[in-house]
């Protein structure tokens, strides 16, 4: 059943858990531009989440608590953010920009000591007579809680911007600030708790690589994904199952390409490590091509702050 | 009439003062139940913080206002709402990207689900003669339909006071008349209208009183229908108007020289012009009037440059000049005013000595070696701001900065003063209160006295008749054969526009 040497429902089942920690911030992304808010500090959040996460999972011997940890840890940080973009009313680019950096710098400072300890386990949420049944048992059963997680929270926030009256708000919000104004919303409000519900996501998406990914503290741990789940949200046109798409798809090429290289593929190591990035690039350009302008999904108040003067 | 109606809102001695402006000063006024009340006044004058306060975006420094007799302090637009009091914002308060029942649900407090919804919208848009689609994008939707979603959101609550601020800026003549219909079939249910406008003969046919607001503070109340428009417009301004003079100048030969002009639309749902003819003597000012949407923004651009045609369709002083670009027609002595202020005629975020320079550049040479001449376009927008009265702190203010009728009439002194041959105007005193605009009229009929051959591009018939020497209708992009302004009657301009036109040829969609 191997082809190539991979087997493709050791494949599926590696990239689903792969993708966990995109899929959360992009999901989590995808909230706060929907309302209107564009936070480019993705990355800082997923790696002070990473080490928020290991720390108190550390320390409690709770991976569960440690995610918990995560989410507050990322939370935390957008919080600065929110405040700064939200309250002072700075440049949400340039903020979004420093607050990548701040993140990058704040874990590095405090993981100091944390190199080389082992986090406790998160181990599989069913039973093994589910997992191991053939084919179906890996893919469907074999996970650890964080993997249904993220693909339940795709369902609620798809569910929740669809058609519950929080998510019209928040599509409105994101839509035209001056307008929901208007109509008595609270919209720095409403982008606060937004920003802040993406903090969460990005910290817990964090936490699950420095708690079962890797699993282990190094700095810079995140390597970049934020940016890639920032890229996801675009391309994705803002809509929760499509960020899951592009989210998997990344997941599997990675996933894929390290396949290949481990099989002793004949294509040099550089293209395949280039793959991922490319290819995830590619097709969501592809499925949001030939649509301009609102059809795209793009919330027309993306990136500017809204003060009530009058 | 006031006085037979139960009295439903009662403001008094309110006053809000903003750091630098006081907007409303010990404002005392009362609206009777079912009444058509409009709050009139300038730009400026007080009337949108006015409704503000009543609406709970604002809260007042000073006074009360009682509903019903009860006392009335809204904090916020919700409570606002529960206590029946809906509002009909001129702008700003509609999301394209959602559709026609979302943007319903987000004015509600407690919105019924969807479908319930949708099918409530539907009963009301019937009951009211107001046909709207409840699943349709609202960014899809025309001026007067965006219109409908607002009122329409109002009535699903019962209010028993609608604010109306400026809703017939954006209409159709013929949405006019619907609108119209509605408010008055409310007011016959016992809904009050408090309606904000400074088109006067509006205000003289459908409300049942007014209170005249200026500077903020209230200056006359008085029933609509027994004042002339002249007298309500005196009243709002403080001042007599003076009548535009039309100084008769000999009309010397043909300026600009437009033949079977036929361009494609470049603007979405727009109307592609279709065999356009006409000339412009020397001292003659031309009116072109249409229902918005026939053709008159694609016309604009293709006398201005913005839209190259043949070479010999677009005469300037019979040189050829259809396939010139608009600096290369300045140069050759047409100037072109859009009616966009804010983004087309104005780059909004630029202070208005860049904006100077960003088309009197080439006419007024405000370049030396390749470099703006700074001093030199600095004392052009001076120039301005003086001979127009632009009400602003100084020429470095951003153009957004100023109000929407100080911006028109920079806007209209720079193309005015740059001494062209040719100048077109589209909507030149749209959203301009009486004063600005008597103004801005009487400096057009000036320039075609020294000489200029003047086009100018408006929906509003009674300013054409007042500025034209011909006249000319637009119509689905084909234009009338201009005719003598004087002695037009209402109903001849009528036939020209096509007599019962329906509204549908307004968003006449080419394919």
């Amino acid at each position: 059943m191997d082809i190539g040497g991979i087997n493709p429902v050791i494949l599926i089942a590696t990239l689903m858990a792969s993708a966990v920690p995109i899929l959360m911030a992009a999901l989590g992304e995808t909230v706060v531009e929907r309302s209107g808010v564009l936070n480019l500090g993705v990355e800082g959040m997923m790696v002070v989440g990473a080490l928020g996460g290991f720390v108190i999972a550390v320390a409690t011997g709770s991976p569960v608590l440690g995610f918990v940890g995560g989410a507050v840890a990322g939370a935390l940080l957008s919080l600065i953010f929110a405040l700064l973009t939200q309250v002072f009313l700075a440049n949400q680019v340039a903020t979004g920009l420093a607050l990548t950096m701040f993140g990058l710098g704040v874990s590095s400072l405090g993981g100091q000591g944390y190199n080389g300890i082992k986090p406790p386990p998160t181990g599989q949420l069913l039973p093994d007579a589910l997992a191991d049944l053939p084919v179906v048992g890996p893919i469907l059963f074999g996970h650890d809680w964080m993997v249904y997680f993220s693909i339940l929270m795709t369902a609620i926030l798809w569910w929740v911007l669809k058609t519950t009256r929080l998510g019209l708000i928040i599509r409105a919000v994101g839509e035209s600030h001056e307008a929901a104004h208007a109509l008595g919303y609270k919209v720095n409000r409403i982008r606060l708790m937004c920003i802040a519900f993406g903090g969460a996501m990005a910290g817990m998406g964090g936490a699950y690589i420095s708690l079962v990914r890797v699993p282990q503290w190094v700095d810079g741990i995140t390597a970049g994904a934020g940016w890639i789940a920032l890229a996801i949200v675009v391309f994705a046109s803002w809509k929760p199952w499509r960020v899951l798409i592009g989210a998997y798809l990344f997941g599997g090429i990675t996933v894929l390409q390290l396949n290949l290289q481990v099989a002793g593929s004949a294509i040099p190591v550089e293209y395949l490590s280039m793959a991922p990035y490319l290819i995830t690039i590619i097709v969501l350009v592809i499925m949001s091509a030939g649509k301009r302008g609102k059809a795209n999904g793009a919330p027309a108040a993306l990136g500017q702050n809204f003060h009530a003067s009058r | 009439m006031t006085t037979t109606r139960p009295e439903l809102l009662r403001v008094e001695g309110i006053t809000k003062a903003y750091p630098g402006v006081v907007a409303n000063s010990d404002v005392t006024f009362a609206i009777g139940e079912g009444e058509i009340h409009a709050l009139l006044g300038e730009n400026g004058a007080g009337k949108s913080t006015m409704v503000k306060m009543i609406y709970g975006l604002v809260r007042p420094d000073q006074g009360q206002m009682t509903l019903r007799g009860a006392a009335y302090q809204p904090s916020k637009p919700a409570e606002a709402r529960r206590l029946g009091v809906a509002m009909v914002f001129q702008h700003f308060s509609l999301f394209e990207a959602l559709n026609v029942a979302e943007n319903v649900a987000l004015g509600m407090e407690n919105p019924p689900p969807m479908r319930e919804l949708a099918a409530k919208i539907r009963a009301v848009s019937e009951e009211y003669g107001l046909p709207l689609d409840p699943s349709r994008m609202v960014g899809d939707l025309s001026a007067g339909e965006r219109q409908r979603v607002e009122i329409i959101r109002c009535l699903l609550q019962d209010p028993k006071l609608l604010i109306m601020d400026e809703p017939t800026s954006v209409l159709t003549p013929q949405e006019v008349e619907i609108l119209f219909r509605t408010l008055r079939q409310l007011s016959a249910e016992g809904t009050a209208i408090l309606y904000i406008s400074h088109k006067l003969e509006e205000i003289k046919t459908l409300c049942d009183a007014a209170t005249i607001l200026r500077r903020g503070k209230v200056v006359a109340t008085c029933t609509p229908r027994e004042k002339t428009a002249r007298e309500m417009a005196e009243l709002m301004v403080g001042m007599a108007l003076k009548t535009p003079e039309r100084r008769v100048g000999a009309k010397g030969e043909v300026a600009l020289g437009v033949s079977d002009l036929s361009v494609d639309s470049p603007i979405p749902f727009g109307t592609s012009l279709k065999g356009v003819s006409f000339t412009v003597a020397k001292g003659e000012v031309l009116g072109i009037a249409g229902v918005a949407g026939n053709g008159q923004e694609e016309l604009l651009l293709a006398l201005s440059g913005e839209l190259k045609s043949g070479p010999d369709k677009v005469r300037i002083a019979s040189h050829a000049a259809g396939d010139l670009g608009p600096v290369e027609r300045r140069r050759a002595g047409l100037v072109a005013a859009p009616e966009d202020r804010y983004g087309h005629a104005a780059a909004p975020d630029m202070s208005l000595v860049e904006n100077a320079f960003l088309t009197a550049g080439v006419r007024k040479g405000l370049t030396k070696n390749g470099f703006v001449d700074w001093p030199a376009t600095r004392k052009f927008a001076e120039e301005i701001i003086a001979a127009y009265d632009v009400r602003t702190p100084g020429p470095d203010v951003a153009a957004r900065a100023l109000s929407g009728g100080n911006l028109q009439k920079f806007l209209m002194g720079r193309e005015l003063m740059q001494g062209a041959d040719v100048i077109v105007i589209n909507q030149p005193t749209w959203g301009v209160d009486a004063a600005a605009a008597a103004q801005i009229r009487q400096s057009i009929l000036d320039r075609a006295g020294e000489g200029a051959a003047v086009v100018v591009i408006s929906q509003d018939l009674d300013e054409l008749l007042e500025v034209s020497d011909s006249f000319a209708v637009l119509n689905g992009g084909r234009l009338t054969k201009p005719r003598p302004a004087e002695g037009l009657t209402m109903d001849e301009i009528g036939l020209m526009m096509g007599g019962a036109h329906g509204m549908e040829a307004a968003h006449h969609v080419e394919a």
